[in-house]
């Protein structure tokens, strides 16, 4: 029983009531001093409960030792002096004995005294008027209170106080300037004044001015930090200028930004940490609007499927599918991926020297596709080992309201005809329009192996080396130069689910004409590439028919005229394909397995590729154009060309 | 010590008698005048308006006894005087009331002197001020006490309540809810038995065993009573002294208490029918067993339900006539033609409002039911600036809300415990823990005292604008600091004429201040513990205020003693609001009841239980037909109050609420609350959707309609900014108030 009531209170011992009975000189005896430390800790606890009432009164929810003296003093006790400080007492346990004490310092008064700097008073309590529901319309004459949250400045019901005008004018003029010192100085202050709740639709409102400075990236940069500051302040509340926020930095991601026209621009570096900014955004702020999240993924993929997009936009909303995380990457980019990588293709075989600064993009996007790639499998690697029990790929949150929101999206995908003066911006969209629409009918969680496997298909080595720093996954064929063979046929026959099904006839057509155009320069691979392609050729065959259809006929379709220009463009673009022998025509990652080994050698000795997941996307954006360039064998345009010719 | 022995022989004779009180469902009183030691708790004398002649008389001639006794002798003939009594009747009875005593239980007698001596306020029907008793009204403990003293088996409790555990358990469940309600008060009556016997490691046994059943909204009081164990506590701690000397009362439908009364007479289980008979109050009724929901819905009080019959007596909660006010017509169109330029749309407008207030109101009180205070001409001018904002009133609707302002107050170190506006939203108020009370003007217009009496005699006195001049502009700033209270300002109240202030604090004072001079006029002293609230009447003049000391205290600004003391809670009054018709007051207690009390006699009305923690805010309608209440539980429960029902239950909140406020109109109710949180509510659905048909009004049985969140409008968060007060402005804006809480 005693060890109960011990639990259930904290109890003064009976020892301590003698040591202090002894301490003035009274002797006391077992039996008394169990009374008392009985007695004593019921009084406790009595004080305990009355000064309660005192914290609630004083609209608190912590018991200070004034609440507790209070109490001991309306039941005329003596009270406790010299604990009257707000600040909590540090509780400090001494390790020799167990013994717990209030640190008391000494304080040295005549260097008080005597110290130069006088220490500041408290401030004067003060009263500042703000609006919870920014409801900007205070006109009652005409009956309108409305509610409506904007994110404009309320500026007919807010008067700022000459002091707040004053700190803002300096914050900004020091955040826009030049010396970087008082940048950081002011973004620190930003981060941590906590008075400047009304000054916060100012500041958003400047951050809004992003769009009028996209010519200057010094400028852009110190306005992200600005909203990092901001985000991170912990005294504000964001409500709905979150969204606001969230445009602003969005447009750092997204859009073809004038400063990005100069290659000497590092925008790409903007770029990346505007996408972390933004997830750092949506994972603190983001319940504070709704749907934000959807938006946010609606809007990237909405720049991904737009082939008119320069590539930087593209590289933008890569990167920022992967900063807002793996499941992201999973619900967008990766049924994105099949429609365009063809694109991608078209612009990394493109040899010509007007297109070098294109091809330089985009290897930039190829790069940040492969880390979001990387991770994405990664990650569910490890969420399946996890959740074992959960039955694989589990299905991440909100789907089902994921593939509505895109639905609507993709009739508008039909990009307008574009101009041959640009090329580019003239990425083969029919079959992106196809290749995104399909997935995002139906979507569903796609298994791990055949992810992998399907990656697999479009990255080859370069994946597989980077990836098999990890555990093997389940029952995907580790890369190994020994295993091209398995690696091929798995596509085919390990994944006959929906997925791999839909998706395969556009990877296994371009297989299929390879072998037929460029037979003769092939040496092993050829035979069980064919065998590989050979029970999958019915499929090929409905496939290619289709694709005939689609890149033919029906003119009637949005996607007509744009196949149209697709046509044309490669021809007009590329040099005669005729002109050299189409011999490494099979470029595909992984299908090849001469050309993947030599690939494969030459990264490893390139790069000790670093654990992936803790980098950040940047380290990579570096490296990979050239492990793109190395990786990739020298005539790979011929396939993708092909590819569209071949049902001919 | 005499009563002690002769407890049980006392039960046993009563025994007899009670079931037939119990069964035919009236209060105790009238049986038991031949006692008359035990014919008055506290609980019944003080609230009971209704209650029989002969017992007020009883209850007048303890008092005068007690008085006598304190040598109060000037007491005693005001008294006398008052209630009409003659000095033989007095005589008689006080003879008669020894003989009482001389049956053996001496210490009754004072024991109803200490009880009644609480509601010594509650006969007084006047408005003239009354010397108020000014001894402790503490209760004798072993009196008190000693009901418990009856020797029962201590090992047998556990075998007694765990029988009527499994009777209970296994009976009908339609009764299983009803019987269910006996387990929390006879478990902390066994529980106090056994401690009071000294049966310490039976009791902590006892209280093991069976303290997980009780219902989770009495973990607190669980917690004040598990930390007990000796008789030597139970002295002085008045959580119990409440427990033991109220009643706790329980509504039961006559057929589960048949159903009770029956098992228990088979089982001999004669301890627990003691203690049924004793310390509980059976309120039986007719009909069909309330369910699981309706019970929980009303219990939750220290005391159990309201009695029925308590929530009988007729309130008059309509609004009093608006005064007619007779300025002179051209005065108003100049300022009329200055305001706006249209006079005669003002003129039919204030028409149309005062034609509709001369309808009367049939549950408005009497106009003079009690004396209000005349319109000054400076009343008149406001009245007048009230109608014509009221014009410009936004009309509130679900579609349509309320703009929020907040008011922070930065620096506060967490000191501000209590915040006012004035009626027209021109000034603030803050009372802060360091003691001081702070008046903001929220207007451009600065604050400014009145020039010292030298200065005063120089200015020319028949000048136009001598309001003006009487004014030091030296002296204007925007807020102003009144030093005087000795402890934490509780409470603040701003005059409806916007000329005073009234400030509660822990120093157990309160306050009055003139914004004119910005100094203190009065200390009014009466209350002996810290003043938890105070509030202006509508109409000035008046004002309560409610404390630690349990009660509630009527005060007019010119009297420097109570009107009237409200005395019937059984722990702090925490809050305390004026009806808008000023002829009731309502009280919110940490007993966890709300009472309205009448102004004009000092009866408690209603009482409204329901909610599971203390009461921190009211709120009354515009109409004055409902109120509004929220506690710590993070509820807000909406009252009925001329049928005395709960209407509503508005679940959202999840920390204390300390503002509630409807709006103008009474469309939106706001609330505001220790989670940073300001929600508004739809009021009106809430009224609407009740049916309040004549039976639920007769049986008081409730089916609350569980729909908060179609009644909830909006949540607006501030940033970790507790909500102390809520306003609507005289056109329908919220104003918000709060400190900035930096930790």
């Amino acid at each position: 029983m005693a060890e109960r009531e011990e639990r259930r209170f904290a109890e003064v011992p009976r020892e301590s009531i003698k040591l202090m009975a002894e301490s003035t000189g009274v002797e006391l005896s077992e039996e008394v001093a169990a009374l008392l430390a009985e007695d004593v800790c019921y009084r406790l606890r009595e004080a305990t409960q009355n000064s309660s009432q005192f914290m609630r009164h004083a609209k608190r929810r912590k018991l200070s030792v004034e609440d507790f003296n209070r109490a001991l003093r309306w039941s005329n006790t003596e009270t406790v002096c010299g604990y009257g400080a707000q600040d909590a007492l540090p509780f400090r346990p001494l390790k020799e004995g167990e013994l717990f004490f209030v640190e008391d310092r000494e304080v040295n008064l005549v260097e008080l005294a005597l110290a130069t700097n006088i220490p500041k008073g408290c401030a004067e309590t003060l009263v500042r008027v703000c609006f919870v529901s920014s409801a900007v319309n205070v006109s009652y004459l005409d009956g309108k209170g409305n509610l409506e949250s904007q994110g404009t400045v309320p500026t007919a019901v807010q008067s700022l106080s000459e002091d707040l005008l004053k700190y803002y004018q300096q914050i900004t003029r020091a955040i826009l300037g030049e010396d970087p010192h008082l940048m950081k100085v002011a973004l620190l202050d930003l981060q941590s004044n906590s008075k400047i709740a009304a000054l916060l639709p100012y500041f958003v409102y400047v951050i809004s001015g992003v769009k009028s400075v996209s010519h200057d990236l010094d400028q852009l940069n110190r306005l992200l930090h600005m909203v990092k500051s901001l985000v991170q302040n912990p005294y504000l509340y964001l409500g709905s200028y979150v969204r606001s926020l969230v445009s602003s930095v969005m447009y750092c991601i997204l859009e073809p930004l004038a400063a990005s026209i100069n290659p000497l621009n590092d925008h790409w570096t903007l770029r990346d940490y505007a996408a972390l900014l933004l997830s750092h955004i949506f994972w603190t702020h983001g319940d504070l609007v709704s749907g934000l999240y959807h938006q946010i993924l609606l809007s990237l993929q909405k720049v991904l499927s737009d082939p008119v997009r320069p590539l930087c936009s593209h590289y933008g909303a890569v990167v920022g599918l992967h900063a807002l995380g793996w499941k992201a990457v999973e619900r967008v980019l990766y049924p994105h991926l099949p429609a365009y990588w063809a694109n991608l293709q078209a612009v990394l075989d493109d040899y010509s020297v007007s297109n070098a600064q294109v091809k330089a993009d985009g290897h930039k996007v190829y790069g940040a596709i492969l880390v979001a790639v990387e991770r994405l499998l990664k990650m569910k690697a490890l969420s399946l080992t996890m959740a074992k029990e959960g039955g694989g790929g589990a299905a991440p949150p909100g789907t089902a309201a994921g593939p509505v929101g895109f639905r609507e999206n993709s009739p508008g995908l039909s990009p307008p005809p574009e101009p041959l003066s640009e090329p580019p911006l003239g990425i083969a969209s029919h079959l992106q329009a196809g290749g995104a629409g399909c997935p995002w009918e139906e979507w569903t969680p796609v298994s791990l192996p055949a992810m992998y496997c399907e990656l697999y298909s479009f990255f080859g080595d370069s994946l597989a080396v980077r990836f098999s720093t990890d555990p093997p996954l389940g029952g995907t064929p580790p890369a190994g130069p020994c295993q091209p063979l398995e690696g091929r046929k798995e596509p085919a026959s390990v994944a006959p689910n929906l997925e791999s099904t839909r998706k395969m006839p556009q990877l296994t057509a371009s297989m299929n004409i390879s072998p037929r155009q460029d037979g003769s320069p092939r040496t092993e691979p050829q035979p069980p590439s064919l065998a590989a392609t050979g029970p999958g050729r019915s499929l090929t065959r409905s496939s290619s028919s289709s694709s005939v259809s689609r890149s033919r006929s029906s003119s009637s379709r949005p996607g007509r005229s744009t196949s149209q220009s697709r046509d044309i463009f490669p021809k007009a673009r590329f040099p005669p394909p005729q002109a050299g022998p189409p011999a490494f025509a099979f470029i595909i990652g992984g299908r090849q397995m001469g050309r993947r080994c030599q690939g494969r050698r030459f990264q490893t000795s390139f790069t000790p590729t670093p654990p992936l997941t803790s980098l950040p996307p940047r380290a990579y954006a570096h490296k990979l154009p050239v492990i793109g360039r190395v990786s990739k064998p020298v005539r790979r345009w011929t396939c993708s060309h092909y590819s569209l010719h071949l049902p001919l | 010590m005499a009563a002690l022995q002769d407890g049980p022989m006392e039960l046993d004779a009563e025994k007899e008698t009670k079931p037939e009180i119990l069964s035919d469902g009236t209060s105790n009183l009238s049986g038991n005048t031949g006692n008359g030691a035990l014919s008055s708790s506290p609980l019944t004398a003080a609230p009971a308006g209704a209650a029989p002649k002969p017992e007020d008389q009883q209850t007048l001639i303890a008092v005068l006894q007690f008085l006598k006794r304190n040598k109060l002798s000037e007491s005693v003939d005001i008294l006398r005087r008052e209630a009409g009594l003659a000095e033989d009747q007095e005589d008689s009875q006080a003879a008669d009331g020894s003989g009482g005593g001389k049956d053996g239980d001496g210490g009754d007698a004072k024991s109803l002197l200490s009880r009644v001596s609480i509601t010594a306020a509650a006969p007084q029907s006047t408005l003239t001020p009354m010397p108020i008793k000014s001894a402790e009204d503490q209760p004798d403990v072993r009196v008190v006490l000693s009901a418990y003293s009856q020797q029962g088996d201590p090992f047998l409790y556990k075998v007694y309540y765990s029988d009527l555990k499994n009777f209970i358990e296994s009976v009908l469940d339609c009764h299983r809810a009803e019987l269910s309600q006996l387990f929390y008060p006879l478990f902390v009556h066994m529980y106090l038995e056994l401690v009071y016997n000294n049966h310490e490691s039976e009791a902590k046994a006892f209280f093991d065993k069976f303290s997980g059943d009780q219902e989770c909204y009495y973990l607190d009081d669980l917690r004040v009573l598990c930390s007990l164990s000796k008789r030597e506590h139970m002295k002085g701690n008045e959580a119990l002294l409440d427990f033991r000397t109220s009643r706790f009362v329980l509504r039961i439908s006559r057929d589960s208490y048949q159903l009770l009364k029956r098992h228990l007479q088979e089982r001999h289980n004669n301890q627990i029918w003691n203690i049924i008979q004793e310390h509980l109050y059976i309120d039986i009724f007719d009909g069909m067993p309330r369910s699981k929901g309706q019970i929980d819905s009303m219990s939750g009080s220290l005391a159990g339900e309201a009695k029925r019959e308590v929530n009988k007596a007729k309130v008059f909660h309509g609004l009093l006539k608006e005064p007619e006010i007779e300025v002179p017509l051209d005065d108003e169109d100049d300022e009329a033609e200055n305001e706006e330029g249209k006079p005669k749309k003002k003129k039919t407008k204030k028409d149309s409002i005062g034609s509709k207030s001369k309808k009367q109101d049939p549950n408005a009180p009497q106009q003079n039911r009690i004396p209000l205070p005349e319109l000054k001409d400076s009343d008149k001018l406001d009245k007048i600036m009230y109608m014509k904002e009221s014009t410009k009133r936004i009309r509130l609707s679900p579609e349509n809300l309320p703009s929020i302002c907040f008011y922070t107050f930065l620096n506060a170190y967490q000191g501000l415990t209590a915040v006012d506006f004035t009626d027209d939203s021109s000034l603030l108020a803050g009372g802060f823990a360091d003691s001081t009370v702070r008046v903001w003007s929220v207007t451009p217009k600065k604050l400014r005292k009145v020039k010292s009496a030298a200065d005063l005699n120089v200015i020319d006195k028949e000048s136009d604008d001598v309001l003006e001049r009487i004014m030091d502009e030296k002296t204007a700033s925007e807020s102003k600091i009144l030093h005087g209270h000795s402890g934490p300002v509780y409470g603040v109240s701003f005059s409806p004429d916007r000329n005073y202030l009234l400030s509660s604090s822990e120093d157990s004072t309160i306050r009055l201040w003139s914004l004119q001079t910005f100094t203190c006029l009065v200390g009014y002293k009466g209350h002996n513990y810290p003043v938890w609230d105070t509030q202006f009447s509508p109409f000035g003049y008046y004002f309560v205020s409610g404390g630690h000391d349990r009660v509630a205290r009527l005060w007019a600004t010119d009297h420097y003693q109570p009107l009237r003391i409200f005395a019937g809670h059984l722990a702090d009054v925490t809050c305390t609001r004026f009806h808008p018709n000023s002829n009731y007051v309502v009280t919110g207690s940490t007993d966890r009841t709300i009472r309205l009390w009448d102004v004009l006699n000092g009866n408690c009305v209603r009482i409204f239980t329901g909610h599971k923690g203390p009461i921190h805010s009211l709120a009354f309608a515009p109409n004055g037909k409902f109120l509004a209440s929220g506690s710590t539980d993070g509820r807000v429960l909406l009252w009925d109050l001329g049928h005395g029902l709960m209407i509503g239950e508005l679940k959202g909140h999840t920390d204390t609420i300390y503002a509630l406020k409807f709006s103008r109109d009474g469309e939106i109710l706001a609330s505001g609350s220790m989670d940073n949180t300001v929600r508004l509510w739809d009021a009106m659905k809430a009224f609407d959707d009740v049916e309040t048909d004549d039976f639920t009004a007769a049986t008081g049985h409730i089916h609350l309609p569980d729909n908060s969140q179609e009644l909830l409008l909006g949540t607006y968060h501030s940033k970790s900014t507790p909500v102390t007060h809520l306003h609507f402005t005289r056109r329908n804006l919220l104003l918000a108030a709060g400190a900035y809480n930096s930790q």
